[in-house]
């Protein structure tokens, strides 16, 4: 098997890709992308621990589902806010919706 | 009633007239004067029954209650009446009664209000239709009436507290009081700026005397212990106050006796404080009879005739006079020519009156101070009646010329003036010869006036101990005296009337000439009680000197009949009346006094009564005013004490004007903006962070997160 550390280093990475992705794309939909990768990045994480310290009980299984369902849940009402914003505002550029400031 | 119980209530009758008219009838003129009168008439009434009962014997009547608790014993007051004090009862009732009666009319009860009088001026007159139109001016009653019987009934309280009292100190309140209704009195007629002067001339300088009596009454009670009559009187007593008082050589009784005298000097109007009396003249003319003829200035020489054991201490009949005795001789002689010499320049008819009674009262000072006791007292109860008289008659005279002003309308004309005068025999013949009675006894007209006889023992007393120059001078007062009433009278009665208020002079009502009857009765009549034993041979007694050296303690014989100064006193009085009427008797109107060019500088000089209310004015009068308006109003009051409150009033604003600008606004106000004005800038600079995008909030939650994992990584190296 491959050491663990290298599945940690990848989910890692993979991360940070997705973080960049929060932080550094215009469209809110590119942003909901990247928290989808952060998301994925940190079930991999999850994942390979089940696999590598205790992969008999099938707990790290389980939640890793729940984290995939709770994503795609996350996903839908973020972009249900999105459109709302977009019918609205006619925008979805995410620097242009800076109302709540001083 | 028991006699004691009577003597109580005598001055208490008066006092309740005063109380009762003060709070309550003060509105009711009829009622107020009712009850004054009526006081005045119980008060007579007591005395003439109190006179009888010590006719009878038993003298003295007295009674004392203790007043002031003094540690073991009691300050003890109480009455006395003996034989002094039941002729100057007497006497204070008959005037004070006619006084009071004389002023119901002399203040035109009965008659209108005045068109434009004002309390606190006289009346000044009403106009009064009659049935055929025509329009008179009446004399109108007078506005503060009540008032009037207030005050004269206060003023007889406090007449009757000095005669009844058997001690100095309730002499001495009777004394001030009639002091306070003396100054109420004269400035009566408040509004008018010369009374008012004259009531204070009045208090302020019998003040001056009062305050030696009062050393001296306190002087005596520190050397007795008591101001008892009983006590102060007695053999063991009088015989301590012998000792020498180390001032002057004068024995502790002489010097108390001298300063007592000085109350008298005030109250009594001597030289030198007699410049009160003639102003007091201000007042209205019931006021001048009663306090400044027959009552007030009477007090005086009674207090000195009290005290004449005190005074006469180591004096025996017929040898060296003590030195208060002197002094007392000199100033009473001296002052007796002295006013008689001004009255003779008088042209007011209540100012020659009131130097004639300064004359007089000389007389009777000079002679207490030669040692004739009876004859003192003779002379002050003769003069009550007499002077009493002249007064009330010169008010007649006085209301009979304002109803010729009222008639005539000239308001310029003065109806005291007795060159105005003239005449007023034919319009006023009850007046003229109660006057003319009132005069004579006066001057002493031989035989038939009171004047006569009392004048005539105080001479014969001088003549006979051998005090020359005391007979010389008031022999010379007694002429002038003479003179200067025969003066009055001829330029008021006699003739022809001089203006056209004289012609239409009326005679007054029966208020007023009843009292001048009665009074009149009294001038003629009283002096037969003291007819020298000598001149009848025995056949009427001397009854008033027997009586009243039974106030003495020892025995006192009357003096062996001479009658060489009778007869003196005899030819002065006639000469002196003869050569008034003779030079007065063709004075025509706007004719000035024939004195005037034959005495030329001198007449002046005794008409401005020898300068002497000048001189007063210039050495006290002056300097009172200066220490007080620019001593003390302006340099003390004004510059030191307002200067250093107004110093540390500004010295406390800069103070306060230094803090506030320099430490409470920039510190204090300082402190409290820059907290709200620093968290404002702060907050204003602060809310840029908060820009509403959304990346970049997660950029500083991701920095921020790496570093707490910096800091916990780091924290994990450490051993």
């Amino acid at each position: 098997m491959i050491p663990l550390s290298w599945y940690l280093i990848f989910s890692a990475a993979l991360f940070c890709i997705g973080l960049y992705g929060v932080l550094a794309r215009r469209n809110a939909i590119a942003i909901l992308l990247g928290i989808e990768v952060m998301l994925n990045a940190t079930i991999i994480n999850l994942v390979a621990f089940w696999r590598y310290r205790n992969p008999e009980p099938m707990h790290g299984q389980a939640f890793a589902v729940m984290v995939f369902a709770v994503a795609a849940a996350e996903v839908a009402v973020g972009l249900a806010l999105i459109i709302s914003i977009y019918r609205r505002r006619n925008t979805v550029v995410a620097d242009d919706i800076d109302i709540m400031k001083w | 009633m028991a006699t004691n119980t009577l003597i109580w209530l005598l001055p208490l009758f008066p006092l309740l007239a005063f109380f009762v008219i003060v709070l309550f009838t003060n509105r009711n003129k009829a009622l107020s004067h009712t009850i004054a009168v009526g006081a005045a008439l119980l008060s007579w009434l007591g005395s003439m029954i109190v006179f009888v009962r010590a006719l009878q014997g038993g003298l003295p009547f007295e009674e004392a209650i203790d007043w002031i608790p003094l540690g073991e014993t009691h300050f003890f007051i109480g009455v006395r009446v003996d034989q002094l004090t039941a002729v100057t009862l007497f006497f204070v009732a008959w005037t004070v009664l006619m006084i009071f009666i004389y002023s119901v009319g002399y203040h035109n009860f009965g008659q209108p209000k005045g068109d434009h009088d004002h309390k606190g001026l006289p009346p000044h007159g009403a106009k009064v239709t009659d049935q055929h139109g025509h329009v008179h001016a009446v004399p109108s009653i007078e506005p503060m009436y009540s008032r009037f019987f207030a005050f004269i009934a206060l003023f007889a309280f406090g007449m009757y507290t000095l005669v009844v009292s058997d001690n100095l100190l309730t002499l001495f309140v009777g004394w001030e009081i009639m002091g306070l209704c003396s100054y109420l009195l004269i400035g009566f007629w408040f509004a008018k700026p010369s009374a008012r002067a004259a009531a204070i001339k009045a208090f302020l300088t019998t003040r001056v005397g009062d305050v030696f009596m009062l050393l001296g009454i306190a002087y005596l009670y520190s050397e007795t212990g008591s101001l008892s009559y009983n006590v102060i009187f007695s053999k063991h007593t009088l015989e301590k106050l012998t000792e020498p008082a180390g001032f002057l050589g004068m024995s502790i009784a002489g010097l108390i006796g001298l300063l007592l005298f000085i109350g008298t000097v005030g109250k009594s109007a001597q030289w030198p404080l007699h410049v009160w009396l003639p102003d007091a003249m201000e007042g209205p003319t019931p006021v001048s009879a009663m306090i400044h003829a027959a009552t007030m200035v009477s007090a005086g020489v009674y207090m000195v005739i009290r005290m004449f054991p005190l005074l006469s201490v180591g004096w025996q009949e017929g040898g060296a006079l003590t030195p208060t005795m002197t002094v007392m001789a000199c100033i009473g002689a001296g002052t007796a020519l002295f006013a008689a010499v001004i009255a003779v320049a008088q042209n007011d008819v209540k100012r020659v009156l009131a130097y004639s009674t300064i004359s007089q009262l000389g007389y009777m000072i000079a002679a207490l101070g030669i040692g004739a006791y009876v004859a003192a007292a003779f002379h002050l109860v003769m003069h009550a009646f007499f002077k009493a008289l002249l007064f009330l008659g010169s008010g007649s005279v006085i209301h009979g010329m304002e109803h010729g002003v009222l008639h005539t309308g000239d308001h310029s004309v003065d109806p005291q003036n007795m060159f105005n005068m003239g005449g007023l025999r034919k319009k006023m013949p009850v007046t003229f010869l109660t006057f003319t009675i009132g005069g004579l006894a006066l001057s002493g007209f031989p035989l038939v006036t009171a004047g006569f006889w009392s004048k005539d023992e105080i001479l014969a007393d001088a003549f006979g101990n051998g005090y020359w120059l005391a007979f010389i001078v008031l022999a010379l007062a007694a002429l002038l005296t003479a003179f200067y009433t025969a003066r009055q009278i001829t330029l008021t009665f006699l003739g022809e009337p001089r203006t056209k208020e004289a012609q239409h002079a009326q005679e007054t009502k029966w208020t007023m000439t009843l009292p001048l009857v009665v009074l009149a009765v009294f001038a003629v009549a009283a002096g037969w009680v003291g007819i020298p034993e000598g001149l009848t041979g025995g056949a009427i007694p001397n009854w008033f000197h027997e009586f009243v050296v039974g106030t003495l303690p020892e025995y006192l014989p009357a003096l062996e009949f001479n009658f060489l100064p009778m007869l003196l006193s005899m030819i002065i009085a006639l000469s002196g009346l003869t050569l008034g009427w003779w030079v007065y008797r063709e004075v025509k109107a706007g004719q000035p006094d024939p004195l005037a060019k034959l005495l030329g500088t001198f007449y002046t000089w005794m008409k401005n009564k020898f300068y002497f209310d000048e001189l007063y004015d210039r050495l006290f009068v002056r300097p009172a005013y200066w220490l007080a308006d620019t001593f003390t109003n302006k340099w003390m009051d004004r510059g030191v004490i307002d200067g250093f409150l107004h110093t540390v009033a500004r010295v406390a604003f800069s103070m306060g004007g230094v803090l506030r600008n320099y430490f409470d606004l920039p510190v204090v106000n300082g402190f409290g903006d820059a907290v709200g004005e620093g968290t404002k800038s702060f907050g204003k600079k602060f809310r840029a962070v908060q820009t509403g995008k959304v990346q970049q909030y997660m950029l500083s939650v991701l920095v921020f997160a790496v570093g707490i994992l910096f800091y916990y990584l780091l924290s994990l190296l450490q051993p």
